[in-house]
């Protein structure tokens, strides 16, 4: 029997108070790759707050973030160019954090919100609003949401009922995307030249002209969908243990993956929502966190962190490469990737697996 | 604590596998089911862990339906060890094991004295304390088996079910694997139920024998008195001869295939 503070038992800190009675594994590693992630985010937050056709300097970033400064600095800042980092910065932590659930639920390394085909059916519903002329009452984000809920349905009736995981669900989800994908192409070709110009901006990826209309929803939805995440974390940890394991440690596998599944297809569908499929980062970020967090399982806060540092610092660098403005959907990919590339063969040299 | 199925009924869908079984667990011994492969053994120890839900009957769990109590309580009660189960890439030994304890924490007491000593004391039990931080994924098969079995210990589970814990082991892992549930069951009166393929390892590591046939029991019993040429004869269909295993006074069954049998009795019959 130890007593209560921080030790060190077989390689792992542990912490203990005797009143009340908390304990716990501290993991250092993660905790600082947390820490670092997060302020990385709130530097790359306010570089693109202070970058643009009239620069404001970072200081005064900060004074017009905290409430001061003059007028048109505090309209530019917080009006102007403060949604637009705001939605960048909650677009990439609900997809990262998607991506994470998804990952852990099916075990299978591939099986991201963009791969199994949520985003895709996001945006086959977006562009036939579009070209149809349906559901604009329900607005963009509003038919975003339904299309993408509606393919993680598709995917959990046909793949997922009798509990199958691995190769089954992502091929599944594979066939839904290329299913959604075909839809939207063929909307795209019988539609008006107009229709089809709106579709396409939205189809890539944006984060132009995102005002407070964008960013209050996906907050509201990720202030309810994050914290439920982390509350049912326990399930998901057990969960990659196998199904048969978790149910014999108390976990009710049913319960617990219907809930875990829309929490991350929620979060995948806001996001799709409010700033168009945004690729890849729902892929890299959990992979990403995982391995720089030295877990073995993909860390919801940190893959969430790391997914707002990588859609930040693509839309910051977009809109610094000279010659126009790029979607910042081609820019995460052209980051992340090599990102993940450069871990998996250091993973390699050392010998540790993928 | 017992365990106790009544007119079980199990099926896959339109498959029966199991149909009115009866079967009692004896409390506080080794229990092994033996059978022929699609038998139903296996969809019987995941029912009696609450993993398969009958078609009909029950399965008693201190006299409650264990299908109808909640899954986390069951937990604290029965732990089971699936088949050849497999650990996330890179996760340690003592995460693992620690994992065991869930049923027993929440999310703010996740390291507590009863977690630690209960985890220390399982790796000691299966030596694995030296191998705690290492990944699962990097141990060898014999002690990538013990970790998951410290893992079960871990639960503090007054009963224990394992299906077949020596599988993909050599001979001296499984003897090892064997000789430490045989402890566990010694030492801190646990009881366990296996499933083996091995009818020699079976009748020297079992107090009760179930001998299972197309989802029926063929017979029951002490392994002297179930283990014998005609029960093998008749539950799988080979021809043997039952003598005494030299070592242990248990039964030991030498098999007749169809080649290198010269000496083998009544070949025509």
């Amino acid at each position: 029997m130890r007593a209560p503070g921080v030790q060190q038992v077989a390689g792992r800190t542990t912490y203990r108070l005797a009143r009340p009675s908390v304990s716990g594994v501290l993991r250092v590693r993660a905790l600082v790759v947390g820490l670092v992630a997060a302020a990385l985010a709130l530097v790359t937050l306010s570089v693109s707050v202070s970058i643009g056709d009239y620069p404001v300097p970072l200081p005064d970033v900060v004074r017009a973030l905290a409430g001061s400064g003059d007028p048109g600095t505090l309209l530019i800042v917080r009006e102007l160019r403060l949604p637009r980092a705001v939605v960048a910065l909650l677009v990439g932590a609900g997809l990262g954090m998607s991506g994470a659930i998804l990952l852990a639920l099916t075990r299978n390394p591939l099986a991201s919100p963009d791969i199994l085909g949520i985003a895709q059916g996001a945006s086959a519903a977006v562009v036939a609003g579009v070209v149809l002329g349906f559901g604009s009452s329900l607005g963009t984000s509003g038919i975003a949401l339904l299309g993408g809920l509606a393919a993680a349905a598709a995917i959990y009736l046909l793949a997922w009922r009798r509990g199958t995981t691995g190769y089954r669900i992502v091929l599944v989800g594979v066939a839904i995307a290329a299913l959604c994908l075909a839809v939207t192409q063929y909307l795209l070709v019988r539609a008006q030249i107009f229709e089809a110009q709106r579709a396409v901006l939205w189809l890539i990826g944006s984060l132009d002209g995102r005002d407070w209309a964008h960013a209050t929803p996906l907050a509201i939805a990720l202030a309810v969908l994050v914290p439920t995440a982390l509350a049912t974390m326990r399930w998901l940890t057990l969960l990659g243990l196998g199904d048969d394991t978790a149910r014999g440690l108390g976990v009710p596998v049913q319960t617990a993956r219907l809930l875990l599944l829309l929490i991350g297809v929620g979060l995948a569908a806001f996001a799709t929502a409010a700033a168009g499929p945004v690729g890849f980062v729902a892929l890299l970020s959990p992979h990403i966190a995982r391995r720089l967090a030295g877990v073995a399982g993909p860390p919801l806060l940190g893959s969430a962190l790391v997914g707002s540092v990588i859609v930040l610092v693509s839309d910051v660098t977009a809109r610094l490469l000279p010659g126009g403005q790029l979607p910042v959907g081609v820019v995460t990919a052209a980051l992340g990737a090599p990102f993940l590339l450069i871990l998996l063969a250091r993973a390699n040299r050392a010998g540790t697996g993928g | 604590m017992e365990l106790r199925a009544e007119r079980l009924r199990l099926a896959y869908d339109a498959r029966v596998v199991v149909d009115g079984l009866d079967l009692e667990i004896p409390t506080g011994a080794v229990t092994v089911i033996v059978g022929p492969n699609a038998c139903g053994k296996t969809t019987l120890l995941r029912a009696l862990g609450r993993l398969v839900t009958p078609k009909a009957g029950t399965v008693h769990l201190d006299g409650r339906a264990i299908h109808s109590m909640p899954t986390r309580e069951v937990a604290r009660r029965l732990g089971i060890l699936p088949q050849a189960p497999v650990a996330p890439d890179g996760l340690a030994v003592i995460d693992l094991v620690t994992r065991g304890r869930s049923p027993h924490q929440n999310w703010w007491r996740q390291w507590s004295t009863g977690d630690e000593l209960s985890v220390l004391g399982a790796l000691r039990a299966t030596s694995m304390l030296e191998h705690a931080s290492r990944p699962v994924d990097e141990l060898s098969g014999g002690q990538r088996q013990r970790a998951w079995i410290a893992m079960a210990l871990a639960q503090e589970t007054p009963i224990l079910l394992l299906d077949e814990p020596t599988t993909y082991l050599d001979l001296a892992h499984q003897i090892e694997v064997l000789d430490l549930v045989v402890d566990l069951n010694r030492q801190q009166q646990r009881t366990v139920v296996m499933v083996l393929h091995d009818l020699n390892h079976a009748s020297r590591y079992a107090d009760h024998l179930v001998a299972m046939k197309a989802g029926r029991i063929a017979a029951q019993g002490p392994p002297a008195e179930v283990m014998t040429a005609e029960l093998v004869q008749d539950v799988f269909g080979l021809r043997c001869q039952v003598v005494t295993d030299p070592a242990s006074g248990t039964p030991l069954v030498i098999p007749y295939g169809r080649h290198h049998a010269a000496d083998a009795p009544s070949l025509a019959g």
